[in-house]
């Protein structure tokens, strides 16, 4: 603070002295001062001079920097150094293998060709940065006392701009004058988050009284803010002015750069952050690199080629010491002495050998794999990012791979842990019904008419929707207990099928207004409450007439009234018309201040005019500006601070001010008027807008939001004008929003608050008891929560609206702390936070909402399929318990003939208790039964067919798991003791059997932790999807992270690796591209390792007749360009384009899939099966020849080239083995290879006879081209050498083909009966692949392994376990599961639910009947549930736990009974705090 | 991509349908499945069967005469003789006799064959300056350091032909003689021309130009190889035109045989004498052996080969035989393949059902 007040004097002091201070690097703030007062020339003196300019750089390389710096990094490939080492190995003449500039060859011709892809991405880089630099952009010139246009690079911090309409922000712009008469900048930030909806921005504070003309060199105050960081939502600072005072300044004052300026037609401002420091590009950061699954394979596999090379080189290093040993003293002739004439010693010679065959050998280390994988890489998401099927024609996006090396991740993916909201769900919000005072409106109507959307077509339902011509539903459950409610709706709620032309056709219409598809905006008023809000408003107006106090009001009313206030003014919507949907509809100019004359009129409207046209908009405003000299209400708009204005606004505004104006001519317009309905909300979030248009149903319509006031219409009043006194904001740890406004008709301070109804039902003030009132209070909130809890179990989301009245005095104290809050820097978040606490207290409870979040389209049957892939799901979400589990059933991720252990406890022992009891369960009950399966499911089929063989790949401690037709549900807090290490492994045999799990009220914390958990100590592939900011640690932590790029910004996007527009392409991408990339790229790399390995061991036959003395017999030529040249295209392409299934297949037979979670295409014993291989096509390849030649007169290389034209032709016939698509790339790539091959050895052979020099080859091919016998040879070599593989795929194929083979035996039958085949059943077919013995023996010893410790520990455990937890009582379900006990008393709004104080008279559950109570929510269409309740008794007596099954009709009891018992856990809950 | 761009409305990014771009371009997805490979199997079996009895048959028609001459006869003393390094000035020369049964029709070759001779080492093979064979004047006198240690003598003399390979040319020589009865022996006419690749003598190998000066002469300066006797401008006494870099011996032996056991071509029958107009006639022969190249450093042994060629080669069985396994391999996994499909082939019958 001492600083700042220095800073202050420095102001106005002179600029030597501003020299001294400025040392930015030790500053924790940054200090902008207007450049306009320090000459360009002497740029020295410019404070501002430390910060980066607006010139962005993103290249890596300068022209003379790339050669080094791209070599260093090149370097630290560990291959690439061992490749770079081994070629200047070759320069050692005693060692040389090569001629030593060809050994050169290949590590230069990789390293070149990385180099290049880097110099052209970096051009690229380098093009696109001088296009953004040489941008144009309006900059003040003090020497030209005007704006002139300047590239942005020439942009400096403390520079003015002025931005003009539809401009895009060059740099972070602190916005100073706005040519919109409410301060404010409308910004899309659509490049920077992906938002569509306009942004407003304000102007700062001390701005606002500023004329329209701003000049910049009458500027002179001094801007501190923090230094540049990435964080797009915080901007934390205050602007000095010259007199000393200090404004604070928010984020809402910064323009970010690549934000398009919307709707504004001019706006000046300062720049704050250039270049590289501004938020946008420090937010920047290219793609990721993981290392996939597959990947580490493969380096074990080169680590073991390394190992081999060794021995190799080992073993002949060893053989040409005793071959030279056999000679001993006396040197044959051909044994060459040293160049110096001497002998070399027996072991340097094997030394020096020893390095030779390195060299020679090194291609046994696949040089060219890693670059081939890069590009096969690159072509694959090239491919997926062109899918057709990928893309999303709603929202024109297309899948995109933002992490390009782990395609082949894609299809190992064992876990996948979803997002629920904006994941599973659209995330467009329906508004379903709501419950005032206590009063449930059921809006059956509407709930049909949600209903119809999905069946039939679009005019009809918006005509029927319209009309209102559903006959009235005399519902008497408004006043009956919601059990009738929720079964008379339970049968349509979860038929969501989304028809998709609907969806379509809504998009369509709102293509530029997010969120406001009919079915969310067209909300059919529920008959009784309309009735209610007439009534209440028409009371209301005629109170207003008569000049009574609004106090006389019965408080239903008035609730009515509020609540619908509430909803309307309590969020952050922003009003446009759909014609303009990016200009404001400028309803306020008649209501800003009383316009004095025409001209003034002219001169106020003429801005808009100019942007926006001919609109509507304009015209209507127009219309109602005739009804001038309103109101005076907000005359003098925020002045100085809100406090004074506060002061202000007393003496002026009066009730009868307030509205005395509009209320008779809105009472002549048709309340339904269609110019009425053009209104567009356009919300930060979904919810808000659907509650807007909820309440518009009920003619309580916004009609016009600014920062300092909003306008509602409500019926019979007409337009009243709500002065916006505070705005706090929504964030997920207050988890509710607030604002305060002077209520016009009252004028009260009144706060309304808006949230989720854990928070708000703690915060209601607690009634008093003592008078009818309180009593009342009381009922109502009994009430309101048990509808919450109804709404929860029908799977609509719930938020609780609450109001507070404030008095004058309360609000200023409040005011006062809250404004210190909001200018300090230094840990401002947590004062504001504070202070929302201190305002959102002892609320008055108005009502809840229940919001439908629709499931996106198939979800369900993607869900579906993904299980049928052998992939489990968890849904993590940050949803009621109730509500998730609803969805979870929505969605089928729940089964409803599954049972479902919900996990609930309270404290770290409940826990852990717990966690045991449903071990033991799970083992107890499903060991029994897992012993048939094992026997006779294999023929049976049928049980069998739901228990996914695990993979086994790690199996610590608890080896095999079977996962069984059970649920898992656990809540946040359970979740938290549950991670804790010493539950974490319990936990996760319980979750890891379950057939799915859903983690409800979890934190985004938490669902980090759950999948690190599940991914470190199961060791398993994971996958995270997730659209919000929640998800993004999630998405982080996983193997790969998948974001849906849907409405909740880019958060999740920008984390991720793979985003998508949809959930259900999560299908495609795994099942098909995740299987074809990773078969591809595991048999690609398979083949690398085969073809090196082959070439390599034909050399290495050859020591043994050439005296281990490493000459090869192949040209070192071809030696080296064989992998780089010869035999590189095919396999790419191979690698890039073949298709071991059609994807038509792949998606319906799911179980596919599989084959890549157990790594089936890459094991590591087929590693050693293709060396194998390759070992005996090398032996094939090199002995043919041998003997073929053998005591002739042929000379070396006319031996070995036909061995090398040998080795290529069955390498590539291997290839065409392993193809199992062909297409013409295919045929052509191969065709190539050979001919390059020819080509190449014609052009070399002839070229010169001395230069390769000490190979020399000449004329070799031309004269093998004639001989009979290179053709005989090369005719049967390769078939002899293939003849053991194709056999083996022959007998595979036709005795025990792998499910890849059935599946593309069915790719070959025609269409219908492949249809036929597939819809005959599903697990026929299963079980016709499941009957190779590869799945026999995997599955075989599972079984038996988990029976006999689990049988053994079965009988020994439940003894121990009731002596250690004596007298415990263990809640295993639901909270809830109590009821019973509980449900007879009245609400208890006071004290905790202590366990021990229930009756036990539920410990072993009685049979199914109407006093049984359903822990688990049931799902309206479940037709059948099984419902495991497992209870502990206190004491250690009675040992066993009962598991009782409901059957189907129990359950219908127990449905039935369950609206009683679903309010007590409700009651037990909300209050603790605060009553 | 870069189309893309160009493309607006609300579909802009809407990937393009073709059947590259969505992965569907035609394709022949074979399955190897006993139905489909079967076929193929016997066919190539009967093909490998029928291509192997054929060339069986060609092999047979060929003859071949081997004669291990390393201490066969009286080459026993020369062998002796060899085994110590410094008689290496010494001549020696030996007979061999040996009879054929039946007459080598058509053209003979004939060979001299080592065994156990590794020249196919690598730092022997490297040990040549091609350059210089190719009669580069600069390389004569100054040849190329791959020749090291043998590229100069001890005083500093440059050696041509340099390396190790030509200096431990095989130097025996032959002549080989005809009993016609037992007191007529007639010559047998042996070309020693025409024995290398065509390439070889006339691009490969060339003597350095000289422009009127004699072979000797050119070579002036450098010295023969240091187990040659004769300098390489004299090696064929009988003509001239073989003499030098391009003398057939030298060129055949610069080719390096690829095994430790070769042979290399010595000669061909002169088939313009009457009495070999047809071959070499069946009777009784001799070969009188000038023996100089010792073999007992490296346990190594020597003979002479006679044969005739078919056209894929010698009488060398590896082939034919080679052809006729693989086709009953082929047989025989097919065979297997397809009791098996017979008897277990429900399984992929049942699956396409």
């Amino acid at each position: 603070m001492a600083r700042d007040g220095e800073d202050t004097g420095m102001a106005k002091a002179s600029k030597a002295k501003r020299q001294r201070k400025k040392k930015p690097k030790e500053n924790k703030t940054r200090t902008v001062h207007a450049n306009i007062h320090y000459d360009n020339a002497k740029g020295e003196e410019n404070p501002n001079r430390h910060y980066a300019s607006n010139k962005i750089k993103t290249t890596k390389y300068t022209v003379l920097s790339f050669l080094p710096k791209n070599l260093f990094e090149q370097f630290h490939r560990f291959a690439n150094v061992y490749f770079v080492f081994i070629a200047l190995l070759n320069f050692v003449p005693v060692v040389n293998a090569f001629q030593p500039e060809l050994a050169l060859a290949p590590v230069v011709f990789i390293l070149s060709v990385t180099a290049i892809k880097d110099l052209w991405e970096d051009y690229r880089r380098h093009r696109s940065d001088k296009e953004i630099n040489h941008m144009d952009c309006l900059v003040y010139s003090r020497e030209a006392k005007r704006y002139v246009e300047k590239y942005w690079k020439e942009l400096r911090v403390g520079d003015f701009i002025r931005l003009r309409c539809n401009e895009i922000l060059p740099a972070d712009i602190l916005l100073l004058t706005s040519s919109d008469p409410d301060h404010l900048c409308h910004i899309e930030t659509a490049t920077l988050d992906g938002e569509t909806n306009l942004k407003q921005r304000q102007i700062v504070r001390s701005f606002f009284d500023l004329d329209c003309d701003f000049d910049p060199l009458k500027f002179s105050s001094i801007i501190e803010c923090e230094k540049p960081n990435n964080d797009l939502n915080r901007f934390r600072g205050y602007i000095i002015h010259r007199n000393g005072r200090r404004d604070a300044l928010h984020k809402e004052n910064l323009l970010l750069r690549g934000c398009t300026v919307r709707n504004t037609e001019e706006a000046v401002g300062i720049v704050i952050y250039a270049g590289h420091e501004t938020k946008a590009m420090l937010n920047n950061n290219g793609p990721r690199y993981k290392r996939s699954k597959l990947e580490r394979q493969m380096n074990v596999d080169v680590f073991w080629c390394a190992f081999i090379l060794l021995v190799l080189c080992l073993f002949v290093a060893v053989g040409h010491g005793l071959w030279m040993f056999q000679y001993g003293d006396k040197r044959p002739v051909f044994d060459v002495l040293s160049p110096e004439g001497t002998d070399l010693s027996l072991v340097m010679s094997v030394i020096y050998l020893f390095l030779t065959m390195i060299i020679v050998f090194q291609v046994l280390i696949p040089i060219s794999l890693f670059v081939s994988i890069e590009i096969v890489k690159i072509c694959q998401v090239y491919f997926i990012h062109q899918d057709m099927d990928l893309y999303d024609e709603e929202t024109d996006s297309q899948l995109q791979c933002r992490a390009l090396n782990i395609t082949e991740d894609l299809g190992q993916m064992q876990y996948i842990f979803s997002d629920k909201t904006g994941t599973l769900t659209e995330n467009k919000m329906v508004f379903r019904r709501c419950t005032v005072a206590g009063v449930e409106y059921s809006h059956d109507a509407n709930a049909r008419r949600i209903a119809m959307y999905q069946e039939i077509d679009s005019e009809e339902e918006e005509f029927m929707s319209h009309g209102g011509t559903l006959p009235r539903r005399d519902s008497v459950t408004s006043h009956q207990s919601g059990r009738v409610v929720l079964r008379s709706h339970s049968t349509k709620s979860h038929r969501r099928t989304g028809s998709r032309a609907e969806a379509k056709r809504a998009s369509i219409l709102s293509k530029h207004t997010a969120f406001s598809s009919p079915m969310e905006k067209d909300v059919t008023p529920d008959p009784q409450l309309l009735d209610r809000v007439n009534e209440c408003s028409s009371q209301l107006d005629f109170m207003r007439f008569h000049h009574q106090s609004m106090s006389h009001l019965p408080s239903g009313l008035s609730d009515i009234i509020d609540f619908f206030i509430a909803l309307t003014i309590c969020n952050t919507v922003v009003v446009t018309s759909p014609n303009q949907p990016r200009h404001k509809v400028r309803t306020r100019f008649e209501l800003k201040s009383p316009v004095k004359t025409f001209e003034d009129f002219i001169k106020r409207f003429t801005p808009s005019r100019l942007t926006s046209g001919s609109n509507s908009s304009s015209s209507s405003s127009l219309n109602r500006s005739s009804n001038r000299g309103c109101s005076s209400l907000l005359s003098s708009p925020s002045t100085e601070s809100t406090l004074t204005k506060l002061n202000e606004e007393h003496l002026s505004g009066t009730l009868e001010q307030a509205f005395s104006a509009f209320s008779p001519q809105y009472d002549e317009k048709p309340p339904d008027h269609p110019e009425e309905g053009e209104l567009r909300y356009e919300a930060e979030s979904p919810d808000e807008a659907a509650l807007v248009y909820a309440a518009r149903a009920y003619k309580c319509s916004l009609v016009g939001r600014l920062p300092d006031q909003v306008t509602v219409e409500l019926p019979h009043l007409g337009k009243l004008t709500f002065e916006l006194l505070h705005t706090l904001g929504f964030d997920s740890t207050r988890k509710r929003m607030s604002v305060v406004v002077r209520h016009p008709l009252t004028d009260q301070i009144t706060v309304y608050t808006k949230g989720a109804d854990s928070v708000i039902m703690n915060l209601i003030k607690p009634p008093d008891t003592g008078n009818t009132k309180g009593k009342r209070q009381k009922k109502i909130f009994c009430r309101t929560q048990n509808y919450l809890n109804l709404y929860a179990a029908d799977g609509l989301r719930t938020l609780c609206i609450a109001k507070k009245t404030l008095s004058k005095e309360e609000y200023a104290r409040w005011l006062q702390r809250h404004l210190e809050a909001e200018t300090t820097i230094q840990g401002r978040e947590e004062l504001l936070f504070e202070s929302a606490l201190r305002l959102e207290t002892n609320l008055h409870l108005l009502g809840a909402t229940g919001v439908e979040d629709r499931l996106q389209d198939g979800v369900p049957e993607t869900i579906a399929t993904l299980r049928k892939a052998g992939l489990q799901i968890w849904v993590l979400t940050g949803d009621k318990q109730e509500t998730a589990v609803n969805i979870a059933y929505a969605c089928k991720l729940l089964d409803p003939d599954e049972e479902i252990i919900t996990l609930n406890a309270d404290s770290q022992e409940d826990c852990g208790v717990l966690l045991e009891e449903s071990l033991r369960y799970i083992q107890s009950k499903f060991l029994c039964n897992s012993r048939d399966p094992s026997t006779k499911t294999f023929l049976s089929n049928i049980a069998h067919f739901e228990i996914y063989p695990q993979s086994s790949l790690s199996s610590s401690q608890t080896a095999h798991f079977m996962v069984h037709r059970l649920g898992l549900v656990i809540d946040g807090r359970t979740l938290a003791y549950a991670l804790d290490k010493s539950l974490e492994d319990k936990f996760l045999a319980i979750a890891r059997s379950c057939r799915s799990v859903l983690c409800c009220r979890s934190t985004p914390l938490q669902k980090s932790m759950v999948v690190k958990l599940v991914r470190n100590k199961l060791k398993v592939m994971t996958l995270a999807i997730g659209d919000g900011a929640n998800d993004v640690s999630m998405i982080q932590v996983a193997d790969v992270g998948v974001g849906i790029s849907g409405q909740e910004g880019m958060q999740a996007v920008m984390a991720s690796d793979f985003a998508l527009p949809r959930f259900r392409y999560l299908q495609k991408l795994l099942l098909v591209h995740g299987h074809w990339c990773y078969s591809r790229l595991a048999n690609m790399i398979l083949y690398y390792f085969y073809k090196n390995a082959m070439l390599v061991t034909i050399v290495f036959w050859y020591q043994f007749y050439c005296g281990f003395s490493g000459s090869a017999m192949i040209d070192q030529w071809y030696l080296i360009f064989f992998n780089l040249m010869f035999s590189a295209f095919p396999q790419l392409i191979t690698g890039t384009l073949d298709k071991d299934v059609s994807q038509e297949t792949l998606q319906q037979l799911p179980q596919l899939y599989m084959s890549g979670q157990n790594s089936e295409e890459y094991k590591p014993y087929m590693f050693w099966m293709n060396m194998v291989d390759a070992f005996y096509q090398s032996l094939v390849c090199f002995f043919i020849p041998y003997f073929a030649y053998a005591d002739s007169d042929v000379d070396l290389f006319t031996w070995g080239t036909p061995i090398t034209t040998i080795a290529l032709f069955t390498i590539l016939m291997h290839l065409g083995i392993e193809t199992k698509t062909w297409t013409w790339m295919n045929w052509l790539s191969i065709a190539f290879s050979v001919a390059l091959f020819f080509t190449a050895a014609l052009f070399y052979n002839a070229s010169c006879p001395t230069c390769y020099s000490p190979s020399n080859s000449y004329w070799t091919i031309q004269r093998l081209l004639q001989d009979p016998l290179f053709y005989l040879l090369c005719a049967i070599t390769p078939m002899l050498a293939l003849l053991p593989r194709y056999f083996y795929r022959a007998c595979q194929g036709t005795l025990f083909p792998s499910v890849a083979q059935a599946g593309r035996q069915l790719d070959k039958l025609p269409s219908d009966t492949r249809r036929n085949v597939l819809g005959l059943s599903r697990f026929k077919m299963r079980s016709l692949l499941g009957a190779g013995p590869n799945f026999l023996s995997l599955s075989k010893p599972k079984v038996s392994q988990t029976t006999t410790p689990g049988s053994s520990q079965d009988k020994q455990s439940p003894m121990k376990q009731t002596r250690k937890e004596k007298g415990q009582k263990i809640q295993l379900v639901l909270p809830h599961s109590h009821a019973p006990s509980h449900a007879t008393h009245s609400p208890r709004l006071s004290g905790k639910p202590k366990p021990h104080s229930t009756k036990h008279s539920d410990e072993t559950l009685p049979p199914p009947g109407p006093s049984s109570p359903s822990q688990t929510a049931s799902p309206p269409l479940v037709k059948q549930m099984v419902s495991i309740h497992l209870n502990l008794p206190p004491d250690g007596a009675s040992q066993c736990v009962t598991y009782t099954q409901s059957s189907e009709g129990g359950l219908r009891c127990g449905r039935v009974a369950e609206p009683a018992h679903r309010t007590v856990p409700a009651a037990e809950r909300a209050p603790h705090t605060s009553l | 991509m870069g189309k893309t761009k160009d493309k607006s409305g609300p579909l802009a990014r809407r990937p393009d349908n073709s059947a590259f771009k969505q992965q569907r371009l035609p394709a022949w997805s074979p399955m190897l499945t006993a139905n489909t490979v079967l076929p193929f199997f016997y066919l190539l079996a009967v093909i490998c069967m029928l291509l192997g009895v054929w060339l069986l048959l060609l092999v047979q028609s060929t003859q071949e005469i081997k004669l291990d001459y390393t201490d066969l006869g009286n080459c026993n003393e020369c062998f002796d003789l060899r085994r110590n390094v410094s008689n290496a000035v010494q001549t020696c020369s030996c007979r061999v006799e040996f009879s054929i049964d039946k007459s080598l029709k058509g053209d003979v070759f004939f060979y001299y064959g080592l065994k156990n001779f590794h020249q196919n080492l690598r730092r022997y093979m490297d040990s040549r300056d091609d350059g210089q064979t190719l009669g580069r004047i600069k390389k004569l006198k100054n040849p190329s350091s791959y020749c090291a240690p043998f590229d100069k003598d001890n005083d500093g003399v440059p050696i041509a032909p340099c390396g190790a390979i030509a200096n431990s040319m095989f130097n025996d020589s032959f002549t080989l003689n005809y009993h016609l009865s037992s007191s007529r022996i007639v010559p047998v006419p042996l070309l020693r021309t025409g024995l290398t690749w065509y390439t070889d003598k006339n691009v490969k190998f060339r003597n350095p130009r000289a422009d009127n000066l004699t072979l000797a002469e050119v070579f002036e300066g450098t010295r023969p190889p240091l187990y040659w006797q004769k300098p390489v401008y004299s090696l064929d006494p009988h003509d001239p035109n073989n003499n030098g870099f391009i003398n057939e011996d030298l060129i055949v032996w610069m080719r390096e045989a690829a095994f430790p056991n070769f042979k290399k071509l010595y000669g061909i029958l002169n088939r313009a004498d009457p009495i070999f107009e047809k071959g070499l006639p069946k009777g009784n022969y001799t070969i009188d052996i000038s023996y100089n190249f010792p073999v007992q450093h490296f346990q190594g042994r020597k003979g002479v080969v006679l044969t005739t060629l078919t056209w894929f080669g010698g009488q060398n069985h590896f082939l034919p035989i080679a052809y006729l396994v693989t086709s009953s391999l082929i047989l025989l996994t097919a065979v297997v393949l397809t009791v098996a499909w017979w008897k277990f082939g429900k399984d992929g019958k049942n699956m396409k059902e």
